[in-house]
């Protein structure tokens, strides 16, 4: 197994368990740090993709790199807005749960 | 196609500067400054969206413009065509009126500083700026972030008064969303992975009929439907639609859901067109006539007017996904197909006006009343007969009936089922009509009932406010007298749709 097929099966289970997390879990918390958990999987994909700049003599394809940094970026804002939402939630309810009924 | 930037192309980055440029300056100045940044970028706006459109009308093809000069797929290109012309557009009018209504529920305060005020007239300029974004990108990751972009501006809109009930609305909307966009994500590497490019057009070219192209296809539409709440990710949008203050449901039922439909439309049509199959697009359908059937029937039964609102958008949403089955044929014979895809750019554009007004109605209902129980409507089309009369006109386009823009996109559904031989699909739009009719007939009738007891309201609602939702509502019904013609910008930039067809 060379290294890159490890590294994206490596990508491929976290965004699996993630996936699972996500839709199995009801608690907010837990669905917001299994989203964080395929994020983590989405950008490990993206870097074995950047390897195939190699082929070609780089040392790695740049626009994955590139955009690796947007998606962390973008995924930091995710999570933080739903944390800020869901402390806001606590603060209002002393729960931290979604069920309709309350 | 042209290869490098076009005249008008700079339009294209104001239609995207102008909005945010709008949201930071409001940021800065604070509360007291917002509502006026606002006020002065509506009808920049409005002039930068007419340019646009102009511009592709006039010269009939694609405008183009790549940030710093660099070509794809090196750099990142955004393209208007006319089904985006069309979008941009109505986003513009459609916010222009939003918030010139929503002046008296989010004033600015005088000598205090007040959040929801500065709140609301940022996510609005943000959510403009998103929209266009999204409407305007040629690079699918870029698509991507004014997604994101899109959702951080609307999950906070949702829960603006701050009350446990929304908050919880809106964490199930960002859970929503964020599952929708990481999917999304996934498929776009995966993309980038097959292809070496993110960029729409050279993607096209490039992509092909085989398993990874499938993988990404089935990836990122799935995660959209659960942006766009097609049945069965349908279940944040009632409390959040429902939830949030007038202005912005109108803004999110109206705009927001269907910038995810309008993604899954260039994935389908314009990235992947070779990869569009019958069957795969017959399963979209099914989930819009699930979408129409479930909708309209709970719909039915809701007690409060916002929730039943919401409901009908669960429902007229569907009817966006049922042109995929109709408008999507493998073999090259694409007469019929122009018209089930005309028709559902309509049904969008419509249902944008008419919701929008139909939420403002209620809006302007709730305030006087200080409720939305359905059942306690009696008296108010005495009362309020104006803004009756706006949610009526608004209901007249979601019910498909003639004149109204509803009327010609479901007619034109309607037609290409028929020519197409899906008669199933006539039968669900039918059914969808009659149901919608009976939602809108429950509220109408209610309303024109005399009290038992004479109604009192709470306070006077400015004519002004009503004088918008009327112009809304009237937005959706003349899009039904639009001729034919004008519906040619919704062809610009896509050869392979024959125009002969639209008859």
């Amino acid at each position: 197994m060379s290294d890159a097929t490890l590294y994206g099966l490596c990508g491929a289970v976290l965004v699996g368990l993630g996936l699972f997390g996500l839709i199995v879990h009801p608690q907010p918390l837990r669905k917001i740090l299994a989203f964080n958990l395929i994020g983590g999987g989405v950008f490990l994909l993206f870097g074995v993709v950047a390897r195939r700049g190699a082929a070609a003599g780089l040392g790695g394809d740049p626009v994955p790199q590139a955009l690796i940094i947007t998606g962390l970026v973008v995924a930091f804002a995710a999570t933080a807005l739903a944390v800020a939402l869901l402390l806001r939630l606590f603060q209002e309810t002393g729960r931290t749960t979604l069920r309709l009924d309350g | 196609m042209p290869s490098s930037a076009t005249a008008g192309g700079f339009l294209l980055v104001l239609a995207i500067v102008l909005p945010v440029a709008g949201a930071m300056l409001s940021l800065a100045l604070g509360g007291r400054h917002a509502e006026r940044v606002a006020l002065i970028v509506m009808p920049t706006g409005v002039v930068v969206a007419t340019a646009i459109a102009a511009a592709i009308w006039r010269t009939h093809s694609v405008l183009q413009y790549f940030v710093g000069n660099w070509d794809p797929p090196l750099g990142v290109a955004f393209r208007a065509d006319g089904l985006s012309a069309v979008m941009i557009v109505t986003a513009a009018l459609l916010i222009c009126g939003i918030g010139l209504f929503a002046r008296t529920q989010f004033p600015t305060p005088r000598g205090v500083e007040a959040h929801a005020s500065l709140a609301f007239w940022t996510l609005l300029l943000a959510i403009w700026g998103a929209l266009n974004a999204v409407f305007i990108s040629g690079d699918l990751f870029n698509l991507y972030v004014a997604l994101e972009l899109l959702t951080f501006a609307a999950v906070p809109l949702v829960s603006l008064d701050g009350r446990a009930e929304t908050l919880a609305a809106a964490l199930r909307y960002l859970v929503f969303a964020l599952f929708g966009s990481i999917l999304y994500l996934l498929g776009a590497v995966l993309l980038y992975g097959a292809y070496g490019t993110l960029d729409i057009v050279l993607l096209s070219d490039r992509v092909h009929a085989e398993p990874v192209a499938w993988a990404t296809i089935s990836l990122m539409t799935a995660g959209l439907l659960a942006k766009a709440a097609l049945y069965p990710f349908h279940l944040w949008l009632p409390p959040a639609h429902a939830g949030a203050p007038a202005p912005a449901s109108a803004l999110l039922s109206g705009l927001v859901v269907k910038a995810p439909f309008f993604l899954v439309v260039r994935l389908w049509f314009d990235v992947m067109p070779r990869l569009s199959d019958r069957e795969a697009a017959q399963v979209l359908g099914i989930l819009g006539a699930a979408a129409i059937l479930f909708g309209s029937v709970v719909a039915l039964r809701q007690a409060r007017l916002k929730l039943l609102i919401a409901y009908s958008t669960v429902a007229q949403i569907g009817y966006l996904f049922l042109m995929f089955p109709l408008a999507i044929k493998p073999e090259m014979g694409r007469s019929w197909s122009t018209t089930a895809w005309t028709g559902g750019m309509l049904q969008a554009i419509s249902h944008a006006f008419a919701k929008a007004a139909m939420f403002m109605a209620a809006g302007l209902i709730a305030e006087a009343l200080g409720h939305d129980r359905v059942a306690g409507l009696s008296g108010i089309g005495r009362a309020l007969p104006i803004t009756v009369f706006a949610f009526g006109l608004g209901g007249l386009s979601l019910m498909g009936l003639p004149p109204s823009g509803g009327f010609v996109a479901k007619a034109m559904l309607l037609t290409a089922a028929v020519a197409e031989g899906q008669w199933w699909w006539a039968a669900v739009v039918l059914t969808g009509g009659l149901l919608a009719g009976g939602y809108v007939f429950l509220v109408l009738a209610r309303s024109l009932t005399d009290p038992s007891e004479p109604v009192t309201l709470l306070s006077t609602v400015s004519p002004i406010r009503q004088a918008i939702v009327v112009a809304l509502a009237l937005c959706a019904v003349l899009l039904g007298f639009v001729p034919l013609r004008p519906l040619e910008l919704l062809q610009i930039g896509r050869p392979e749709m024959a125009i002969g067809g639209l008859k």
